[in-house]
């Protein structure tokens, strides 16, 4: 742990923290003993070549896996034992690596399906289309509809996410999530898929989206972008935090200069 | 547009007796709807969840056994010297008792392998099925077994200060199923397009998505079980006040196998699959018999059924959607599209 990251903890609440977590796999230990945490409002990378643990830490988090060792505490309550629909009703939504979208909905319907957690009402009420419901649902029909248009996907909203490029599915993954109302943001690889100009929308969006209160959790392979978008980058490599500190520290860290050169980044 | 066909198409159905008098096609139009009605609580699950239910008929049976012994009356003993007797009641509450116990079977089934899902649906309900007929068929006391419950009575219904209605002929009895599938569409067209039925879309398409943004799997599912299973007993118990005799043969495996194969090929996962695969095939057997040996005729049924899977592989309405696009909102699954009001 470097000094600036010492220093600038501090200062922020903290949001996760995630404490001592290991996560083992039969043999194969996937993450050990790591302990980093989130302020509210930050926005922290976790990086690490190819198999490091990244989406290993974001399984765990999120509740889609149990840790062998160890806690993960949001905003003070513990998340041991909750299932992943409870953690994502505590404002800690995520997106995945691989498909985030569902792809034989329109864009349009996936947030509309995003909104999920804002929409909840009574089985009998929304049958019998009662006024309180009518008036939800034209709200999240228009909330729908700006959120599409917010991510910069207004062009698309009436096609199959399916049907749509890889970047652009990133962006419907991230509206989806951004849907579902989080008070924290955890991205995988948002903008693998993307060429240079949609990365660098994307940052903007980042930050968009960091400035509604969000707080975020990034996983990225592209260098650039995590130096130019992170208030504190985590390291991570073989399941261990090599590494933790600004842009700055990490660009200049020798195990980090160490662990990817013996790797190799690639892009995934 | 989707409106003015829907009012066309159940204008259509409410005028057939006008000109058709023919007691043996009405009867089948009867046990066809009836069937359909079936199919479509099957498409709630099967369409909308993507969870197949291979033992459907026992919600339909339970609904149909329920309702009957609710309006005969019954008197069983139990074990400890219990000894239970329930007088007549109106068949109206039998439909009602008929509606809860099969949801409440629905839950118990969901809850009991919503946990695993996939294969392991299919097995339990199977095996619920099963186990269901083997006890209408020994629980003679209380069934009668494969003696029959017989006389059951026409449904009827009261209205406050006109006295009672009883569904006595074919006629009555078409019309009382063409309003009860006509509400069960519409039921389950709100349900569907309501956040749950985007929840059981969600759910249905990503898994892990739809949970990552706070859908209850449980929940979700069992509610559509609850929901499906309720609508087959109702069903069952309008088939049991119209045909007034019935026996643990109403379980048999090939009716579950009939109502799959009215939803494939109608096109599983629309409100409008159902009704016409149920009327294509509950009614070419009638339109078959008079020209073909029995065989024969299921020859040609299970050649008509592979021939639409084989130009329509996702059933005929969706084919008909791709083909005539400006069709589409008629029959969509999905959701009101933006701005416009859904008078579902
Ligand atoms: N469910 C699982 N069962 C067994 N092993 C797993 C499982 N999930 C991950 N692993 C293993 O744990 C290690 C870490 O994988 P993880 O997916 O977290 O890496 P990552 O840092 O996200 O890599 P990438 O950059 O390629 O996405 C890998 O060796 C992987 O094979
Ligand atoms: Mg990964």
């Amino acid at each position: 742990m470097t000094a600036a990251a010492a220093l600038k903890q501090p200062a922020v609440k903290t949001a996760l923290s995630v404490d001592k977590v290991a996560m083992h796999f039969g043999g194969l230990v996937a993450i050990s003993d790591m302990t980093f945490s989130v302020g509210e409002g930050e926005i922290v990378s976790l990086i690490g070549p190819n198999g490091a643990g990244k989406t290993t830490a974001f399984n765990v988090v999120t509740g889609f896996l149990t840790p062998t060792h160890g806690d993960v505490t949001y905003r003070g309550q513990s998340l041991r034992g909750m299932k992943p629909q409870a953690i994502a009703d505590l404002g800690l939504i995520r997106t995945f690596q691989r498909t985030s979208v569902f792809p034989n909905d329109t864009v349009y319907d996936n947030v509309l399906i995003g909104l999920h957690r804002r929409g909840r009402v009574g089985v009998l009420p929304s049958v019998l289309g009662l006024p309180r419901v009518r008036r939800l649902e034209a709200e999240l029909k228009q909330k729908a509809a700006e959120l599409v248009e917010w991510v910069g996907l207004g062009r698309r909203a009436d096609d199959l996410a399916g049907s749509l490029s890889y970047g652009e599915q990133r962006l419907v993954g991230v509206a989806l999530a951004l849907a579902a109302e989080p008070s924290m943001l955890l991205l995988d690889e948002p903008v693998s898929g993307m060429n240079a100009s949609e990365t660098h929308t994307f940052v903007q969006l980042i930050r968009k989206i960091r400035d509604r209160g969000i707080t975020i959790l990034l996983v990225e392979h592209d260098m650039p972008m995590v130096m130019s978008v992170s208030d504190r980058i985590v390291v991570l490599n073989y399941g261990r935090i090599i590494a933790e500190g600004t842009p700055d520290v990490i660009r200049n860290d020798p195990a980090v200069i160490e662990a990817y050169l013996g790797q190799g980044v690639k892009h995934a | 547009m989707k409106l003015l066909l829907s009012i066309v198409v159940v204008a259509a159905l409410a005028a057939v007796p006008l000109w058709l008098s023919d007691p043996y096609l009405l009867n089948a139009l009867i046990t066809t709807g009836i069937f359909v009605i079936g199919a479509m609580s099957l498409n709630l699950l099967l369409g909308f969840t993507g969870q197949l239910s291979l033992g459907h008929i026992a919600f339909f049976g339970i609904g149909a056994y329920v309702s009957a012994l609710t309006s005969l009356g019954f008197s069983v003993s139990l074990p400890f010297g219990l000894h239970v007797v329930h007088e007549p009641w109106p068949p109206l509450a039998g439909f009602a008792i008929a509606v809860l116990v099969s949801g409440l079977c629905g839950y118990l089934v969901g809850r009991l392998s919503f946990r695993v899902r996939g294969a392991y649906f299919v097995i339990v309900t199977i095996s619920f099925a099963e186990v269901v007929r083997l006890v209408a068929l020994n629980w003679v006391e209380l069934t009668q077994g494969p003696l029959a419950l017989t006389s059951i009575p026409p449904m009827q219904v009261g209205f406050p200060g006109l006295g009672e209605f009883v569904f006595r002929t074919k006629l009555h009895n078409y019309y009382l199923v063409l309003g009860v599938a006509v509400a069960c569409y519409l039921l389950i067209a709100r349900l569907v397009r309501s956040h749950v039925g985007r929840a059981m879309r969600g759910l249905m398409e990503n898994e892990t998505l739809a949970v990552s943004i706070g859908i209850d799997v449980t929940k979700t599912l069992t509610l559509a079980a609850v929901v499906s299973a309720g609508i087959c007993g109702g069903a069952g118990s309008l088939y049991a006040h119209y045909i007034k005799i019935i026996d643990p043969e109403v379980f048999a495996f090939i009716n579950t196998v009939t109502m799959v194969i009215m939803v494939i090929t109608g096109g599983k996962g629309t409100l409008a699959g159902p009704v016409v695969g149920g009327l294509i095939f509950g009614l070419m057997p009638v339109a078959l018999r008079p020209v073909m040996a029995p065989e024969a005729q299921w020859i040609a049924y299970g050649s008509a059924l592979i021939v639409i899977l084989f130009i329509m592989p996702r059933g005929i309405v969706p084919a008909l959607m791709q083909w005539f696009p400006r069709m589409k909102p008629v029959t969509a699954p999905g959701f009101a599209k933006r701005g416009v009001e859904e008078s579902a």
